[in-house]
Formats: C-alpha cells, structure tokens, sequence
C-alpha cells in the first residue's frame, strides 16, 4: 500500500467529460514528479455527481476535486500531491458531497445498493471482496437452506426496483416450488426507460454484487443457470460484467461444485439490440430465445413458466445488487431504512434542469423536493421549477404542488405520484406541456412493437392528435379523445407497455389542463416552445 | 460476395459460448454485423439460419425487428441521436435539428458521400451529461450546436467514405 490514493471516477459519464485523458495525465505527472512510489491511482466508478466535471478524491486527506482540464490535474499534482496544499478553488464543497443535517427528520443518502461504487475498481474481484464481498454467498451456501434464504427474502419486504414493485421474495418462492428438470435466474439489465441509469452505473461500478445475488437466487430456487440481458449500447456494462464473470469463475464463484458445496450454477450475457419492449420481462425472455421481443401473454407467469418454458426468476439490476447486503445483514437491518410497506433504499436518476445531475440512493420515501433541491442543488440559472417528471416515461407527470409526496410503492396509488424506475426529471418553465406530451407519446409511438391492436394504434392516434395541437390546430374534444384512448389503451393492451401509457398521458392531462385548453384556438404557442403552423386553407383549383 | 466460410466460422465460435441450444442468434447477429462494419447482408443470414438450423424467414424477422441491425449498408459514421425527454428538454431538439441541417439528410438516410447516417435513439442511460450522441461506439455529451457542428468537421476530415 503506498501512503497516498486518489480515486478517479471513469464511468460512461465521466468518461465524456475527459476521465480517460485525466487518468493518463495524471499518471503521467506523478512520473515526471517522482510520486509514483507514493501516490496509488484507483480507477473506479460513478461517485453520483457530474455537472462539476470529473471527481477525483485524494486520501487520506479526503479532499475531493472537480477537473475540468489537465490543467487542473496538473495542479492537483504539483500542489496538493507534492507539496500538500489543497487546491481550493478545485474543491468540491463538503456540503455537496456529505449531506449537512439542516433540520430535523432530513432525508441522508444511505448506501446499500451503490456501497462499493465510487470505492473499489470495479475490475477487481479482490477489492470486491475485501470489502465483504461473496461472503453472502458463503453464508447461503453453508450456513442456510434454501427455503431460508427465500424465506430472509420475503420477510426483508425488497422489492422489485425495475417499476412494477412485485415482492421478489414471492417471486423466487414460485420458482423454488415449482417442479421441472431446468429452471433459470435471469437479471433484466435493458435498462431503457428514459431517463434511467442507474443499472448502467451498478453494473460499470459493482458488477459482482450482481454476479453473487444471481448465485444465491439460483441456491435458493434450485435454478443451475443464469443469463444476463444486456443493452446491446451499454458497451461499458457489458465489458465490466464479462470480466466479473471470468473472474468469478476463476475464483470458483462460478461452475460445478461452488466452493465446495455441490451446488453448480453458470452465468452468460446476452446482449439486446435496441428495443425498449425487450425490457417487458417476456419481451426479453423470446429475446434470449433468439426471437423478436415481443411480448407473451401473461398468465402464466415467468415463475412457473420462463425461458423456454421452464421456471426463471426475473429481476432488475437494482433488485439483485440489494440482495447480498440482506442474506449478509438480514432482513431487520434492511427494515429500518424506507417505509412499511416499501422498506430500504431506492437509486433514483436525477436529470433534466437540474444544477447537479447524477444519482442518489436515499431511503424510500424521500420527497421530490427534498430530490430535486436538497440532493439536486436546484434548478440550472435559478430558474423557477415548473414541472417534474417521476419514475420514467411511463411514470407521472407532476406540477410544483405534489413535491412534498414522499416516494415509495404506495405513492402512485395514493398520491399520483410514481416512483417507477426511480428517474426524477425536473423541469424549468420554459417547457410546455403540449411538447412535452408529444415528445412522450412519440416515444411509445416508436417503441411499441406492433403486435397488439390498441397499443399500436393508440400510440398513433395519440400522436397524431398531439402533433396538430403543437401546430396549433387542436379542438376541445381532442382533449377528451386523448383521455378515451389513455383508458382504452391502458385495459385493452397485452404487455405493461401499452398499459402504462395512460399514467403519462392522464397525469399530463390532468395537471396541466389549463396549458392545453391555452393551446386551442390560439395563434402562437402559450408558452413559445409549439411551433403554430396557420391553419391549411383550401384553394379551388380550376379545371 | 460474401464469404460463406468466414461467417459460418463466426457462428461456430459463438455456438461455443451456448448455454443452451437456441439462445445464440442475437448475439451472433451482433458479431457478424461488427464483421461486415454495420449492416447484415441478407448472403450472410442464410449462413446464420443454415447454421443454427432455423428458417431464413425467422432469421430476418429478427433482424428487421431491432433497431440496431441493418440489413442495408450504412454510413462509415452511424449517427445516433437521442430523442427521450431528458435530452429534448435540456436542448436535444437543437441537437436534433442541428445534425438534421448541417448532414443535409433526415432520420434514416445516409449522406452521398456515404459517409454518414443519422439515426434516432432511445435513452442511451447518459442523462447524467444530456444531450447525448453516440458515432459508432463512441458518446458525445453536454452537446451544444456548436459542439455538433465540431464534431460533424472533424469526422469528416478524419475519413474518406468507404
């Protein structure tokens, strides 16, 4: 160990901002400066914030800096490094990076899900387990059944972090009963919902937390193979999580006989191909089956009948990477964070217009105030807050008078809020709602896969009718329409696709009324962003 | 012509990394896609589809189906912009409008110099530093239309078309 460290995050964001070229310079100075026996360099992943440029921290002294040039790594060199002067205009202030506590019953980031990311290199399996790493496995394998670690599951309350919120203790509890020669774990990592990224983070960052979780599920459903689905653009993830696997096989994590123990279990990644669809759980079961991804009709269940029709365990990203801290930690301790209903922590995005865009993991039952201005820093330039958007595209639309909902698996019901995919979307007031809506459904428009009727059309329709508003030749009944086929797209669709669409659509209806009605028979767009075309008039052409 | 061989050499290999019987296509579509640079010719499907013993139909339904195939021959730079709403209100839609004016053509096309195609995509899970753009493998973000405007001239200066 050499007496100094400083970490640098090289994930796929920072990665924009010049992470690489930083990390080789640096490298580079600590040469021409002789600190090579002194300082190590520790490449690892996201530590949640990019708008301040790449983070760099140095230990022991735990200053943490924001680069923007090799000039700044230059300085952060030949000052702090060899003559021990922080930097302090490069300084990222404590307050951004440890919360203050500033009143009482303030909502503090806890790490379970993203505890080793920003931490360890995410290409080491050592660093990995030094810091507890596979010891979850361990414990499973030698020191519970089965039926326990099902049973630590289902009473720890985790549920599934891709959307839905379904208890993934019930989940593996279907597998594991259900009879057959083969079964399947299989981790959804086609990340797409707009706005997300936190499974891209998780699997660049900590991609054996993934690995282990996926080992234990199959100990505890009796399922001897495992696939990864990848998004066929997240070249990052994929590299990182076939490392870990070649590691985790090395290591005996993986393969025939596992430590010992006589269970087997083998891990492979598949990738996607760009379709959102393929995120709908038996959109991406035919995918891996080498199909088209559309999706199957449901029931029966993946549980009982998945991957090639046998029983196959399906869960996030997110989900899997909570799931060692439990068996390790069990299910009490997971209890304390979060609510009753939706214990522990959830990763939530935070981008749009926000001053600091990154993600956080906090408690469940944060409040999008505290997201956007405690953990967000506000809105860029000071504007004001006009709209936000939760839980992803197929999440809500809300105004600034829902802000203090708290976010767990109840606050759709109850509020009319969603916490979806955990993705926080602010935005300022120079956006309009009518733009806003045809830029969503254009998006399920797109992505729709075609199989079913109403989805296929009623995405259509929804645009069509949404694009002659933007053009300012909207009526009044188009409102309605929009409401009619929200509704009948939502109770008449075959997937969670086209059964979501109402949620984005009538919450946007619904809370921005005003600026839609503003929209019909006017002559420029209420809030200058629709482009009014004049109404088309026809000519009588003669014969 | 399209070296019968090399693809079904392509497809062996990728058989070998098989967990189970019939969940290799998609993957080996990939590989043989990077092979060809970034399209499918239909020649090398029928290889796919001997080799793995499924109908050709099945083949190039699967490849019609997602977006990051082609089976047509595309621009040396494959464009992809993201049109999702964490990019649209952070100043996406300038993006969009900028690539469409300064490559002459819109989604879906490829310049005449054979150089470019622009293509539309969904959230690339980089918000984080929106709006974003993917050349080839590569991203580009914190875009700006000047940014754009650089990145389109020093592509160009750096490739002749095919």
């Amino acid at each position: 160990m050499k007496p100094i460290l400083v970490l640098v995050s090289v994930d796929s964001n920072s990665v924009l901002l010049g992470a690489k070229q930083f990390v080789n310079y640096l490298r580079e100075a600590l040469e021409k400066y002789n600190l090579k026996d002194s300082v190590d360099v520790l490449e690892t992943g996201s530590m949640g914030v990019y708008t301040q440029g790449v983070v760099m921290a140095v230990f022991p002294d735990d200053v943490y800096y924001s680069v923007r040039s090799v000039a700044d790594v230059e300085k952060i060199v030949s000052e702090h490094l060899l003559k021990g002067r922080p930097v302090l205009s490069l300084e990222i202030p404590r307050e951004r990076l440890k919360l203050v506590v500033e009143k009482e019953k303030v909502t503090e980031e806890v790490r379970i899900v993203l505890r080793n990311i920003g931490v360890i290199d995410p290409r080491s399996i050592d660093q990995y387990i030094a810091r507890d790493g596979y010891f979850a496995l361990h414990k499973a394998l030698f020191e519970m059944k089965p039926e326990q670690v099902i049973e630590t599951i289902k009473e720890s309350g985790l549920r599934g972090r891709g959307g839905a919120g379904f208890p993934t203790g019930l989940k593996w509890q279907f597998t594991a009963k259900a009879q057959a020669d083969q079964k399947y774990v299989v981790c959804n990592a086609d990340e797409g919902e707009p706005g997300t990224f936190k499974d891209r983070l998780i699997m660049e960052g900590d991609p054996h937390s993934v690995i282990e979780a996926m080992i234990i599920c199959g100990y505890a459903v009796g399922a001897t193979k495992g696939y990864i689905y990848i998004r066929g653009e997240y070249y990052g993830s994929v590299e990182n999580i076939q490392k870990a696997i070649k590691d985790a096989y090395d290591y005996g994590f993986l393969g025939e006989n596992i430590l010992g123990s006589g269970f087997s279990f083998d891990l492979t990644v598949r990738l996607g191909a760009g379709a959102y669809v393929c995120g709908e759980e038996t959109a991406l079961l035919e995918s891996i089956e080498g199909k088209s991804g559309r999706p199957r009709l449901k029931p029966p269940y993946p549980p009982t009948n998945g991957l090639f029709g046998k029983p196959t365990v399906i869960n996030n990203v997110e989900t899997f990477a909570n799931v060692p801290q439990i068996i390790l930690n069990g299910a009490n301790w997971f209890k304390q964070f979060g609510t009753q209903g939706s214990p522990g922590t959830k990763v939530f995005s935070l981008v749009g217009n926000v001053v600091r865009r990154g993600i956080v993991e906090v408690p469940m039952g944060v409040t999008v105030r505290e997201l956007i201005y405690k953990f967000g820093g506000g809105l860029v330039g000071g504007k004001q807050l006009y709209m936000v958007q939760t839980g992803g595209t197929a999440g809500t639309f809300i105004g600034v008078d829902k802000l203090d909902v708290p976010l767990h698996y109840e606050s759709f019901r109850d509020h009319g809020v969603s916490i979806g995919s955990g993705v926080i979307l602010a935005m300022d007031e120079d956006v309009c709602p009518v733009d806003v809506a045809l830029n969503t459904m254009e998006f399920f428009e797109h992505e729709s896969c075609g199989k079913c009727t109403p989805c296929r059309e009623g995405t259509r329709l929804a645009v069509e009718i949404l694009r002659r508003m933007s053009r300012g030749q909207g009526k009044r009944e188009d409102l309605d329409t929009l409401r009619q086929i929200a509704i009948t797209t939502q109770e008449a669709s075959l997937c969670g696709l086209g059964q979501s669409i109402n949620v984005p659509l009538l919450s946007i209806l619904d809370n921005f009324r005003e600026e839609f009605l503003a929209h019909i028979g006017a002559t420029a767009c209420p809030r200058g962003v629709c482009r009014f075309e004049k109404p088309v008039t026809k000519v009588k052409t003669r014969v | 012509m399209v070296d019968r061989e090399a693809v079904a050499e392509l497809v062996r290999n990728i058989k070998k990394q098989a967990l189970e019987e019939r969940d290799m296509l998609i993957n080996a579509l990939h590989q043989i896609q990077n092979h060809f640079g970034n399209y499918i010719p239909v020649e090398a499907a029928k290889v796919v589809a001997e080799e793995l013993e499924v109908p050709e139909s099945k083949v190039y339904e699967v490849l019609t189906f997602y977006t990051m195939f082609s089976t047509k021959p595309r621009g040396k730079y494959i464009i992809r912009v993201c049109v999702n709403l964490p990019c649209h209100v952070t100043g996406g839609r300038q993006i969009v409008e900028t690539l469409k004016k300064t490559l002459g053509i819109d989604f879906d096309q490829t310049t005449k110099d054979g150089l470019f195609t622009l293509e539309r995509t969904s959230c690339l899970g980089l918000c984080g530093v929106a709006p974003v753009i993917m050349v080839n493998d590569e991203y580009y973000g914190d875009l700006t239309p000047k940014k754009v405007k650089e990145i389109i001239e020093n592509l160009r200066a750096r490739g002749d078309a095919r």
